[in-house]
Parts: C-alpha cells; structure tokens; sequence
C-alpha cells in the first residue's frame, strides 16, 4: 500500500471537469484507489462519489493505492494531482 | 419544397437548419415491466450508446471548440458508466419491475439530490450535470440520438410546444426562430421569443418527424409561413427581404439617444422589459431609457435548486450597476401558474392562474421572499433601483411586504451588510387591484399595469387556452376602462403610473395609451425604437 497527501490547489477544488479526470487516471491501474478527506474515504474510480465528496480549495487528502501496481498508480496520481489540482 | 401555413406570432425572417426538439424531456411515468431481466439489457445496451454517443460529442467539441468546453460530456460520459449508478438502476429494474425509462431517472434523481444537498454551491449546481447525464441514457431508450440534440450553429426551433424551463436552456445567440404546433401569441415562448427578438410562428399542421431535423426551412413571421427545404429562388426572396429588414432597423438606430417626446411636447419614460444580464446588450443596444420590468423568476428557472442570495445580489448587481444611474426596476418572483420550477414543490391546482402563485408564495414562504429582497437591498447600492410585486389584490397585502422590506433591513443592520434604498411599486393586474387602486396608491411609490394578465382576470379569459384567443382582446372597452382608472387613480395620488404588458408594444394602441396619461412605457428591447419612432410623431 502506498500513499501520499495534498492539499488541493484549485480554486474550485475537485469540481466535474477535474474529477474526470481524475477518475480517468485511476481507471488506468488495477489497484485500489481511494480518496480520503479525513471525514470519509471514496474509491477513486467512481465519478459520482469523486464528485459527491466535494473537494474544495485548501483541503488536505491522502490518496492511496493498493494493489498490484500501487507503484505505478501513485507516481501517475501524484503528478495528476500537482497538474491539475 | 413543402410550404405550411401557419399563424404568425412574432414578426421576422429567418433562414437556417430545423432543430427539432423531441418530447424526451418530457415527464416519465412509472410502467411496469413483465420481464425485468430483458429490460435490464435494454438499459444496459442504451448505457453502451449513449456512452458512445457522448464520446463522440466530446471529440467533436474538442475539435471544433477546445478540450476545456468538450470535458463536460466527458463527465457526464463518467457518470453513466459510474458503477453505483449502473447498480442502482439494475436493482431498481430487477425488485420494483419498472421500465428502464423510470429507473434511470429515479436514481439520476437520487443522485443529483446528494449533490443538492451540499453547502457548497458549486457542488451543489453539478446537480444538473448528474440530471443531464441520466437524460441522456433516456434519450437513447426513447430512440434518439444525443448527438443531434445539442446545437451547435444557429438553427430554427421546431417542437410540439415548449415550457419556459426548456427555452432558457438553450443558447439565445443560436436560436433563429422558433416553430411550434401548439400554443398561443401570449404563451411564455412567445414572450422569450420577442425578447430576444426571434420570429415566432405556430404551425398547426406541421409533421414533427425526426427527418427533418437538419433540413434548411425559412419562417415568415409576417405571413406565418414555415418553408421546408426551400428551393433556390425562395432562398433568394427571402434573403433579399431580410435584407430590407435590416435597413429599416438600420434607418430606426437614428433614433438612438432622442428624446422619447409626442409632439405636444409629453415626455414619456420608455423602458425594457428583460429576463436577466444576458438581455443588456440587447437593452444598451436599443437606447432604452430605463428597465421596467426585470423578471426575476427568470433566476429560478431552468435549474434545480433556489438561486442563494449571492447569485442574485450579482445579477441584480450587474444590471443596476451597467445601466448606470437609469431606472431598473426589479420585479421581485412571479412564479406558478405557467412559470414552474420543481424544486418549490408546488402542489397540482385545478386554476393556477387564479391559484397559489407570485406574492402569495412570498408571503407565505418569507425565507424566499427575504433572501430575494436582500438580494435586490445589497445591490441597489450601484445605481437607481425600484422594487415592484406583482399580483396584488389587497392593501393588506403591501402592509405585509412593507413589514418584510422593514425585517430585512434591520438584518442587513446587523450584519454590517451595505445596502442602498428602492423605490416601491406595484403590478397592477388583477380587477381588485384596480378598483382600490386609489388606495393602494397611497402606499406606493409607482404603478405597473401588468395588462398580460389583466387582460386574461378582466374578459375571463386563459390566455394559455389556444381556443379562446379570439376572446383576448387587449382593446377591449373593459380592459380600456381598467386603465383609465389605474392611471386616473395614480395622477390624483401624485404617483406615476406605466404599462409593462405586452399591450404597451402594440403600435396600434400607443396613442390611446397616452391619451389615457400613461408615464412609462416598458416593453421587449427590440420595440423600443420603433415604439419612439411611433411616440414622436403623435401629436
């Protein structure tokens, strides 16, 4: 298992466009991959809780992969989140 | 070539490609199904399409527009492949037997509820986006094709009839005109329609058949002819006779930045009737003097929660503050009747017209009614401002608002907020209104005589009911009378009295209507010039 945090960057926070994305990226790898707000955690790959969980500006998330490829999943999702977020 | 008579509602011409807008958005009912596992294929298959679909409006925007506009049907692409979603509509099919069409609007429902219940507003507009994503797999099962319901050029409307929260969906710059086989000269399309100054004509006899979508038509909004698949010597005539137009709108924008005065040298106050900001260049464009009638409910439409007080204070803002010191007169929330927003939950009545609808909802559900005026106090800080309430029956009634206008200040006191002063006036469109108009006159500082519905209270006469249109005459000698005393009423008072229904666009009644003394006259940005044109050749 592997994680990182961030705090979102984004003025809007991880709004409809990004949360594609977002779900987009984590679709690609087999592992598990879920978003945590400290409140509740969502799996990654599922637009409509991305979206349901209403990242906003200045909030801190740990993200983690588990699984197979957590390796590779992480570094994708670090840089997505640096990118875009 | 096929040519279809119909009736001409709004005059001009166009020529463009048939749009043609199916009864997919229309309500679903719940119908039970006799074997839920082939209607979860059915769903599952229509899914894969509109996936599909959608993807291919994604790249096509992305070409064509850019990647920014285009991730939007990405999203929604994302949300109906979303596994929760897939699961609860199959669930939903497979223990409560219902047909696909009702599953997947019930849970895309469900879902947007989640989004409407968040404090965060942005979250809280995506709402729409879970909506238009489950619309999109309804489209499918009903047979079409999503990709040819977005509009990407200007193309003429053409639908069986339309409601006011479908028209304020669509792009006003890409809307040429509109063609329907149902509805009436005082519907609201046809209000929209002459707002943002588009030809309108109702065609009985029209086929609505998918295989027009996409054809080249012309409307004639002075005969009320719809050509289908015109040849080119039709084009040509037509062309030429929209050309004619534009010179006589060119030789009309002289009149720009005159005085709006008869020749015996009466001053009338000559205003606009808008919707929202997006109908201020259309206002700035045509010289209005003022703004006499802001529908507010047009913030409430076409979306599905209430509009917070913030994203009305900005709107207010933006059209106080451009129209720079002139008069916006904002009428505060004339929803029910034929004006409906889900989201009120406003119960089924048997007579909307005459039932719970415009102040009586603000008066009795205050929360609205305060977060509105609030709205309107804050912004009126940036220029000339006035607060008028439609529907009026009583002087109670004024007393009340009054009592809510005081409530709201003093909240406004308290929370340091900056808030500046309106002047307050009322519709006048209801016969009560106008037999104690000498009373209410003593209340307020202005009337608006609201002669839509005045006219439709005074003849008894619903104006949505096509059949009676013969009936509704707005010159009708009661109707006359009723605003001869109004303005009789407003004068001995000291107070002035205009005229924001449609009756004030009609050239042929302007010299009567200042006959009779009216002050102001408020009507769509696109008469205004020939209304002054009209006014400075009266005597």
């Amino acid at each position: 298992m592997k994680s990182f945090r961030y705090v979102i960057q984004d003025e809007l926070g991880i709004h409809a466009r990004p949360a594609a994305l977002l779900v987009k990226t984590a679709a690609q790898y087999l592992s598990t991959i879920t978003l945590d707000n400290g409140v509740k955690q969502v799996d990654a790959k599922k637009m409509i809780s991305v979206m349901a969980m209403a990242v906003k500006h200045g909030q801190e998330l740990t993200i983690t992969a588990d699984g197979k490829d957590e390796e590779e999943a992480i570094i994708a999702l670090e840089s997505f989140f640096r990118n875009n977020l | 070539m096929k040519l279809y008579q119909g009736k001409c509602i709004i005059p001009g011409i166009a020529i463009g490609p048939v749009y043609m807008i199916q009864q997919q958005n229309r309500e679903i009912s719940r119908n039970t199904v006799e074997n839920p596992e082939k209607e979860i294929q059915r769903f599952l298959k229509a899914k894969s399409a509109a996936v599909k679909q959608l993807e291919m409006l994604y790249n096509k925007t992305r070409l064509k527009i850019g990647e920014k506009e285009a991730l939007i049907f990405q999203s929604h692409q994302m949300i109906i492949e979303d596994l929760d979603f897939i699961n609860k509509v199959v669930n939903m099919i497979s223990s409560d037997k219902v047909d696909a069409e009702y599953a997947v609007t019930v849970v895309g429902k469900e879902f947007a509820e989640i989004f409407g219940q968040m404090d965060d507003e942005y979250i809280r507009a995506r709402a729409v986006d879970v909506i238009d994503a489950s619309q999109s797999i309804v489209s499918v099962l009903r047979g079409f094709n999503i990709t040819d319901l977005h509009i990407e050029k200007p193309v003429i409307i053409v639908a069986e009839d339309l409601a006011p929260s479908e028209v304020v969906r669509f792009d006003k710059h890409k809307i040429l005109a509109f063609v329907t086989k149902k509805g009436s000269a005082n519907s609201h399309t046809a209000i929209l329609a002459r707002m943002i100054n588009v030809p309108f004509i109702i065609v009985d006899g029209i086929q609505l058949n998918p295989e027009i979508n996409n054809k080249q038509a012309i409307v004639d909004g002075h005969t009320g002819e719809f050509i289908l698949e015109p040849d080119t010597g039709k084009i040509q005539i037509y062309k030429a006779k929209q050309e004619e137009e534009r010179k006589k709108i060119a030789s009309l924008a002289k009149l720009k930045g005159a005085d709006t005065v008869t020749k015996s040298g009466k001053k009338i106050k000559l205003y606009a009737n808008i919707g929202g900001p997006d109908d201020l260049d259309m206002v700035l464009a045509n010289d209005a003097e003022g703004i006499g009638l802001f529908r507010s409910e047009f913030l409430y439409l076409g979306r599905n929660d209430y509009p917070s007080e913030e994203e009305q204070y900005q709107a207010f803002k933006e059209v106080i503050s451009k129209m720079k010191g002139k008069k916006t007169i904002i009428r505060t929330l004339d929803i029910g009747s034929d004006k409906q927003a889900s989201y009120f939950d406003l119960p089924r009545e048997a007579n909307p017209a005459m039932g719970f609808r415009a102040i009586r909802i603000c008066l009795q559900k205050v929360d609205i009614f305060k977060t509105q005026l609030r709205a309107i106090y804050r912004a009126a800080v940036y220029g000339n401002t006035a607060v008028m309430f439609p529907m009026i029956t009583s002087i109670d009634e004024i007393r009340k608002i009054k009592e809510i206008i005081k409530e709201v200040k003093e909240e406004l006191k308290n929370k340091k907020a900056n808030f500046g002063e309106a002047e307050l006036g009322i519709m006048i469109e209801t016969p009560a209104a106008v037999m104690i108009s000498d009373e209410l006159a003593k209340e307020v500082d202005f009337f608006s005589i609201g002669t839509n519905d005045l006219v439709q209270y005074t003849l008894a006469v619903d104006r949505q009911n096509q059949s009676l249109e013969h009936y509704y005459n707005h010159n009708h000698k009661a109707v006359m009378r009723m605003i001869k005393m109004t303005i009789d009423n407003a004068h001995d008072a000291g107070i002035w009295c205009g005229i924001c229904g449609e009756m004030a666009a009609d050239l042929e009644m302007t010299e009567e209507l200042i006959r009779l003394g009216v002050d102001e006259l408020s009507v769509s940005p696109a008469f205004i010039l020939p209304l002054r044109e009209k006014i400075i050749n009266i005597d």
